[in-house]
């Protein structure tokens, strides 16, 4: 286990010594500053928005991650792209094969070095609705539950870049192959709309549908377990695709 | 032999063999690694020598076969197999972006060295390969020799039994080249080393035994040493006496004549002839100008090894025993 925790330090580090981390939060924080500006200019101008059913957790909040879930659909694949692949291209991945790290200690500890970059865009997300908390009543529960539908989204979107990111040795691809992949996941949704057969079984697979009621400050288990079970398969098929390598 | 084999046995490969698709890249490969060994892996490009290794370091599945590090599977147990190896690949195993110490870290942590020992580790293993000048500096501005330094720093940071080096001296100026063969030298007074390269003279200089793959098989495995090559002697003479003179002496056992007073002498298997030619020079009055023993180079060997469609496994073992 302890290899899981050197290994997941490590590409902390290198995410945030590369440039990529810190352009991808600025820009990040950029764009959904300028949202939230927004939202608070027009929030301040229609006051009646604030009825007795919708708070300003739920116009700010609500909005502000709903917005959010489009640019990490754009941002994750950039920052899982070199994951794997830039390891392979590089021959650093030999390192990690031949060191006494099992394939699932190696994944584990990769990913969970991702994670500690999720953190710090999260931290970025909660502090904008949070800055309100002097002048207004806000409410937390409904901050948190959104906080909460951003955080599994992007341990998603990064189980599913790391397996993209396993299967090619340039980075490039592998962001255009998760960007893909995601965004089909995505759209996957569309199909429930049709008149098919298994149409709601479609709509439940999407990735995006079972974010809304979180984002509405609705907790359901069966949406926070959609997302960890999305990021199991993912993170198996990648020690799978790796021990493939092997062999 | 008996001897040798007593002492500790660090890797025992098996009828080792790999496929990729159709091609056969290693065929039923047997190695044996002692403790104390410096082994060298020869071969013509595309031998089969890295892929070897690779199998050797558990990056790769062999197709069929076995490989045992101090007596554990790499199949069965590979992570403590793998505690005992260090493994420098072809291309040195670097991130770019970090500084050395932080890899040195990194790879220490990697391989189970506890924290409070890790810095010792790493001043260890910069000390060893030269390393102290450049602690502070990102790898990536290093130059390519110091780059496979920093590689070879990471396989023996944990102190390995085994290190296994994939042709580590590839790519580097000559003094470089020096630099690390005396490194490799250094390191085999405490380590068991395995080495691949296809340049022979780095082999003749570093390795105790050779082992020679052609197409994925084995077609020499013997110790080499300095003077054990010898099969002619070269002899110039001013006043040559007549070839059966020459054939009489003791411990000659043909006599071919070159022209110009230079005559090559096959040497029978087990004896030096010099002492006796020389002085039967100079009772003879022969004008002895020129006398020396004719070594069969590696080069000569590998040349011969792996140009033929046959292995020819029975002149090594006149070889040796000359």
């Amino acid at each position: 286990m302890s290899n899981v925790f050197v290994i997941a330090r490590h590409e902390l580090k290198r995410i945030f010594v590369s440039p990529l981390a810190w352009a991808v939060l600025a820009v990040v924080q950029l764009i959904l500053g300028f949202v939230f500006i927004n939202l608070l200019i027009d929030y301040a101008r229609n006051a009646e928005y604030g009825d007795q059913f919708t708070g300003v957790a739920d116009y700010m909040g609500g909005a502000l991650y709903g917005f959010a879930t489009i640019v990490l659909l754009l941002v994750m694949p950039l920052m899982t792209m070199r994951l794997f692949s830039e390891e392979r291209k590089s021959g650093s991945l030999t390192l990690l094969l031949s060191s006494p790290a099992s394939l699932t200690e190696v994944v584990l500890g990769k990913y969970l070095g991702l994670v500690g970059f999720m953190l710090a865009l999260l931290a970025l997300l909660a502090a904008m609705p949070l800055s309100l908390l002097p002048g207004t009543d806000l409410d937390l529960g409904r901050i948190g539950a959104g906080l909460l539908g951003v955080f599994l989204i992007m341990l998603a979107f990064g189980a599913a870049g790391l397996f993209v990111s396993s299967l090619t040795r340039e980075p490039t691809i592998a962001a255009v192959g998760s960007f893909g992949l995601l965004l089909l996941v995505w759209l996957i949704q569309i199909l429930s709309y049709q008149d098919i057969p298994f149409a709601e079984v479609f709509g439940y697979l999407s990735l995006i549908g079972h974010y809304e009621d979180l984002r509405r400050g609705l907790f359901d288990s069966s949406d926070v377990v959609y997302y960890l079970l999305f990021t199991a398969l993912f993170l198996w098929l990648t020690v799978q695709r790796l021990d493939l390598e092997r062999n | 032999m008996e001897s040798e084999i007593r002492n500790e046995t660090l890797i025992e490969a098996r009828h080792l063999s790999r496929r990729y698709g159709p091609t056969l890249a290693v065929a039923d490969l047997n190695l044996t690694l002692r403790k104390g060994e410096i082994l060298g892996l020869l071969g013509p490009n595309g031998a089969g020598k890295s892929t070897t290794l690779k199998m050797l370091a558990g990056c790769l599945a062999p197709t069929a076969g076995e490989v045992r590090i101090k007596g554990v599977s790499l199949r069965e147990n590979p992570n403590l197999a793998k505690r005992h190896l260090g493994y420098l690949p072809e291309q040195p195993p670097l991130y770019p972006e970090l500084t050395v110490d932080e890899y040195l870290a990194f790879c220490a942590g990697l391989h189970g060295i506890p924290r409070a020992a890790r810095a010792a580790a790493a001043a260890q293993a910069k000390q060893a390969c030269g390393l102290t000048g450049v602690s502070g500096r990102v790898i990536g501005n290093l130059s390519k020799g110091y780059q496979q330094r920093v590689g070879l720093a990471q396989a023996i940071i944990h102190r390995p039994p085994v290190v296994i080096l994939d042709e580590p001296t590839v790519g580097l100026d000559p003094i470089q080249i020096r630099e690390i063969r005396g490194l490799i030298a250094e390191l085999g007074r405490s380590h068991s080393v395995i080495l691949s390269s296809h340049i022979l003279p780095e082999i003749q200089a570093t390795c105790q035994r050779v082992m020679i793959v052609n197409r994925g098989r084995v077609v020499f495995d013997d110790v080499v040493s300095q003077d054990m090559r010898f099969d002619s002697v070269a002899v110039r003479l001013r006043r040559a006496p007549q070839a059966a003179e020459l054939a009489a002496l003791p411990g000659v056992a043909r006599v071919e004549e070159l022209g110009e007073g230079r005559w090559r002498l096959g040497v029978a298997a087990g004896a030096d002839p010099r002492e006796a030619i020389a002085e039967a020079a100079v009772r003879g009055g022969w004008g002895l100008i020129e006398l020396r023993a004719v070594q069969k180079t590696l080069e000569e060997m590998f040349v011969e090894l792996t140009s033929g469609e046959e292995p020819r496994n029975e002149t090594m073992g006149e070889a040796k025993a000359a």
